[in-house]
């Protein structure tokens, strides 16, 4: 029924379009009804777009090879579960889901807060509504997932290397942290469109950051696991401009959420907030279009792509439409306070935030300069690796150590003799963890010392916290260690769900200071009984297999692995060359992984090249504490839980601050 | 394709609904002003967060005194600011005539 899919498409985009012009009306002219009515439009579309989203996905499930994007991205032979993820597979799916998201997220926000923020939300709605109607567009008039043809008898199939669990995810978890970055702009918008710069838009919106920002996160990591053990190169960033797509909104977003704070606490950097905030969104923007212009490939292919130029007009569109505003409402965000001393938490937090964002404009430049290049001079000049290495340890590294000082320093001001007492403890672990490193040969990468030795700085900070904070709660209340430790915790979740976040960027640090720094790295072509050493690993290639499935020819070299004389057993590496109607085969690379899950090691085969006279060339990896990355991630998520886990004791001041006032705000 | 149709329409016509709600439910408002807060109320507002700003730094000031994440110098050093800031915040939220009774 593609006839049904056009037309719940052009529902949302007419009724995204009315919710735009009646709620910016029902805004200006202080009309409730109208307000109401374009507050139901936004949450028609969302109905209408739901319809548009289960014919495709039907489709899917149906074979229906009539639709030429189903025909494109699926066939008969395709596993149930990854026809769905299908769905998303290529540009006409992938911005039917950002629409779904957008639609789902703006309707839920909306709906929320129809009560206690109706002041701030009349203004959200045409704001939310505009970024609806720039992607109902694309879908409507641009890039149609609901274009038909004579259906062939089987499709094209999905590409092989995204059939795998963490790639059905992925693009989900970033379209959920993209798409969530539109509703705290959408409000910080709203705030100034009508003059409300109090900091209600901040209340409604912390969970969404929050959310948004831990979708994005998880999206990377799963990204990265994916990389790793399916695109076969050994590694698990490349600093491709698809991934970096994500990580400068997620470092936008992180600013924020660090500075937002300081407006909370200390009513200061009303205008900075509203800056990254918007900038997040922008880059978010900027992200998707990267991945589906085509402009990362070739400026040619971004003038010959469909969509390029709409969403470079949209980008420019929502730059010039943030930038006016906070221009406009300047005067409202000047704040009465300032900063007392340059050494405080809030001063911490601000150098945190320039490093960050001085961080993410490098990672901008980097994805913009070959771009830049191909249109001014003719030629593409690619920004490599070692420019993003260099910034990374420039930037993070500082990054790191302030993560272990924020978190002691007192806020407005600090005095030295405090400050040599609190940084005693932490301090000592960090110099002797260092001095011990160096003992061990850690000195081999200077780098690599410093971010380990930040990285004990910051986990005996954050354990130092962890104890006092309970020993203090015990002696209030005299409470046992365990129900202490639970109650200040429970007590001051965004603080502590903070910390938890905290760890597992150390986990992340050191995984990739051990896996990068300190990996081992060899080579070689071996025939059947040949051996290669690596580390203190020895392989021997035993043979070559051959088996043939249902969707793919797998061939498969088979290594004995030894550590120290002790035999560790055997491990596979090899190509699939899958089944798939058309000129050229798809083959995948298939690594061979044994992780040692005492040190967190990895020991990674590649089978680079598999020869006609069954030798191979392998290429193996010995990449020490590599899994502390994928560790991270789950404390990541533990301590996003922890920090978005409804409040009812701060529902409850909110509660009170805004019925004193008088006001119809939010809690959410 | 005529199910399709008739599906699409359905659709339709059930967003026409949903968007003309509002006024079909209220054809005829007493008043149909949105609820946009006074200055009054914006003065009071600002006022709130000023004292649940000044009264949760004092609370974080006490904890981490008592945690032993600050010492006593820099407690006092900005304890004094703090309680003055919060009852600054509480008296001018106190209704005028309470204000009046209380000097």
């Amino acid at each position: 029924m593609p006839e049904l899919g056009r037309a719940a498409l052009v529902v949302t985009l007419g009724l995204s379009a009315y919710a735009l012009v009646a709620g910016a009306a029902a805004a200006m002219l202080g009309r409730r009804r109208l307000a109401l009515s374009a507050r139901n439009a936004l949450i028609g579309a969302f109905a209408s777009t739901l319809v548009a989203s289960v014919v495709l996905a039907a489709a899917f499930v149906r074979d229906d090879f009539s639709f030429t994007y189903v025909a494109g991205h699926s066939n008969r032979s395709l596993g149930g579960i990854y026809k769905l993820s299908a769905f998303w597979g290529g540009q006409e799916g992938s911005l039917l889901l950002w629409l779904l998201i957008l639609t789902g997220y703006s309707a839920l926000a909306v709906w929320l807060n129809r009560r206690r923020a109706r002041d701030l939300v009349v203004w959200v709605v045409p704001v939310l509504a505009g970024i609806c109607v720039g992607f109902g567009w694309l879908l409507v008039a641009v890039a149609s997932p609901f274009v038909v043809q004579a259906a062939p008898l089987d499709g094209a199939g999905l590409n092989p290397s995204l059939q795998n669990p963490y790639m059905m995810s992925h693009p989900p978890f970033l379209y959920l942290g993209y798409v969530g970055l539109s509703v705290p702009f959408a409000f910080a918008m709203g705030a100034l469109l009508s003059g409300r710069t109090d900091e209600r838009w901040i209340v409604a919106t912390r969970r969404w950051t929050l959310l948004a920002w831990t979708a994005l996160g998880i999206g990377q990591l799963l990204g990265s696991h994916w990389a790793y053990v399916e695109v076969g190169w050994g590694g698990y960033y490349a600093w491709d401009p698809v991934e970096n797509a994500a990580l400068m909104p997620f470092l936008a977003a992180t600013a924020f959420l660090h500075s937002v704070m300081i407006q909370e606490k200390r009513g200061m950097l009303k205008v900075w907030n509203v800056v990254l905030v918007s900038l997040a969104f922008c880059l978010s923007l900027f992200g998707t279009f990267l991945t589906r212009s085509g402009v990362v490939n070739s400026i040619h292919s971004f003038t010959q792509s469909d969509i390029g130029p709409w969403f470079l007009a949209f980008i420019i569109l929502a730059v010039a439409f943030a930038t006016s505003l906070i221009l406009w409402r300047l005067p409202l965000l000047r704040s009465r306070t300032r900063l007392e001393s340059l050494v405080s938490r809030e001063a911490v937090f601000l150098y945190n935030n320039l490093l960050l964002i001085a961080l993410c404009l490098t990672i901008l430049w980097g994805v913009a300069w070959p771009i830049l290049s191909e249109a001014v001079r003719g030629q593409s000049v690619v920004v490599g690796r070692p420019y993003y290495d260099f910034f990374l340890r420039i930037f993070g590294l500082p990054l790191l150590f302030l993560m272990g000082v924020g978190p002691l320093i007192a806020w407005r001001r600090a005095s030295l003799r405090g400050l040599l007492r609190t940084f005693a403890w932490p301090g000592g672990v960090a110099l002797g963890t260092g001095v011990v490193l160096l003992a061990l040969g850690a000195g081999s990468s200077i780098p690599g010392l410093i971010a380990y030795t930040f990285s004990a700085f910051v986990l005996a900070t954050i354990t130092v916290e962890f104890v006092r904070g309970t020993r203090a709660r015990r002696a209030l209340s005299r409470e046992s260690w365990l129900v202490a430790f639970a109650s200040l915790v429970g007590r001051n979740r965004r603080r502590y769900g903070g910390y938890v976040v905290h760890a597992a960027v150390v986990l992340l640090a050191v995984g990739i200071a051990g896996s990068s720094a300190y990996d081992s790295v060899t080579e070689g072509k071996l025939s059947p009984g040949q051996s290669l050493a690596v580390a203190d690993y020895r392989l021997t290639y035993e043979k070559l297999s051959e088996r043939d499935t249902e969707h793919a020819t797998e061939v498969r070299a088979r290594v004995a692995v030894e550590r120290g004389g002790k035999d560790l057993g055997t491990l596979e590496a090899g190509k699939n060359s899958y089944k798939i109607a058309g000129p050229d085969p798809q083959v995948s690379s298939e690594v061979g992984i044994r992780t040692d899950y005492a040190t967190g090691e990895d020991l990674f085969v590649i089978a680079e090249q598999v020869n006609g006279d069954g030798s191979v060339y392998f290429r193996v990896f010995v990449k020490p504490l590599v899994n502390l990355i994928w560790l991270a991630g789950l404390v990541f998520l533990l301590g996003s839980v922890i920090t978005l886990w409804p409040d009812a004791r701060e529902e409850r001041r909110l509660a009170v601050r805004y019925d004193e006032a008088g006001s119809p705000a939010s809690s959410r | 394709m005529t199910l399709a149709l008739v599906l699409g329409g359905l659709l339709a016509v059930a967003c026409v609904v949903l968007v003309s709600l509002p006024f079909l439910r209220d054809p005829d408002p007493a008043s149909d002003e949105l609820g946009a807060l006074t200055d009054e109320e914006r003065r009071r507002l600002g006022l709130a967060e000023e004292r649940d700003r000044a009264l949760a730094a004092l609370q974080e000031l006490e904890a981490d005194h008592r945690a032993g994440r600050i010492n006593d110098e820099d407690y006092r050093a900005s304890v004094g600011t703090l309680r003055r800031e919060a009852a600054a915040a509480l008296s001018a939220l106190r209704p005028s005539d309470e204000q009046g009774t209380a000097s």
